[in-house]
């Protein structure tokens, strides 16, 4: 099974210049903040996509102030809650009065933290597992795709999803409880 | 502790979606954009010699141009580049 760096590991490789681990960091957290935009404040993909090049132009160059390098994906959240409401609030700049933030963001985001975190533990899993349960739930692709791209008879492709699942669950409890604690 | 089951499963999986391929490689791209990858290829575009020279010898091109010439921002240059 691949050993899964650390947020902390990451994001101190990212401190010292790593391109590698930046491109590894944005992997680890481009659905994350795609998810808060799209899914908690609704976002155009147009302004969805401002919101997320700006998170990580802002990320990158702030990182050296981050003072608790583990408490990488709350600063995110944050960031990206600000800046969408920057977006939103310029978008109703004719109106007058404080914009909200749409109704449910806190619940939204508290289930894309243990959403998160199930990914997380798939990126533990055998790559062949990720692979399938990544393409099949995440990206929405038919048995007949999976099985074309993954060369494996289409028939079979329900039972290997039953046991990944069974793999990622086994993974699950074999951890601690997911924290959404915020901090950065 | 939290126990899933496959439907809850199921469900988290689905609800972080891949972002577009383009917008995660543009992010991917910010340090190298730091460094001058877009000025880069701007002038290659426009300058023809610049661009040949590129394809010949792109690290002493770039150093000669004033721009780092690491070997991520050289394969970002090419790719960039490669219609």
């Amino acid at each position: 099974m691949p050993v899964v760096e650390t947020d902390e590991q990451l994001v101190a490789r990212c401190r010292q210049g790593d391109d590698d681990a930046w491109r590894e960091l944005v992997d680890r957290f481009s659905r994350y903040v795609y998810a808060i935009a799209v899914q908690a404040f609704r976002l155009s993909e147009t302004d969805a996509e401002d919101v997320f090049q700006e998170v990580f132009a802002r990320a990158y160059q702030n990182l050296p102030k981050l003072r608790d390098d583990s408490a990488i994906r709350p600063w995110l959240a944050q960031l990206t809650r600000r800046l969408c409401l920057d977006t939103i609030r310029a978008g109703a700049r004719e109106q007058p009065g404080e914009i909200p933030e749409p109704m449910g963001v806190d619940d939204t985001i508290e289930a894309l933290d243990e959403s998160l975190y199930v990914h997380e533990a798939l990126a533990t899993l055998p790559s062949n597992c990720r692979e399938i349960l990544d393409r099949f739930f995440a990206r929405d692709e038919s048995y007949r795709n999976i099985g074309d791209a993954l060369d494996l008879p289409a028939g079979t492709i329900a039972s290997r999803i039953s046991r990944c699942l069974v793999k990622l669950r086994t993974e699950l409890e074999g951890r601690n409880p997911v924290s959404t604690e915020s901090g950065g | 502790m939290r126990t899933y089951n496959e439907e809850t499963l199921a469900v988290l999986l689905r609800t972080l979606p891949a972002a577009p391929a383009a917008w995660v490689k543009a992010a991917q791209e910010i340090p190298l954009a730091r460094r001058g990858l877009d000025d880069i290829v701007e002038r290659a575009r426009a300058d023809q010699a610049f661009r040949k020279a590129l394809f010949m010898d792109a690290e002493s091109t770039l150093e000669g141009a004033g721009f780092d010439s690491d070997p991520a921002l050289l394969d970002a240059v090419r790719e960039r580049l490669t219609p």
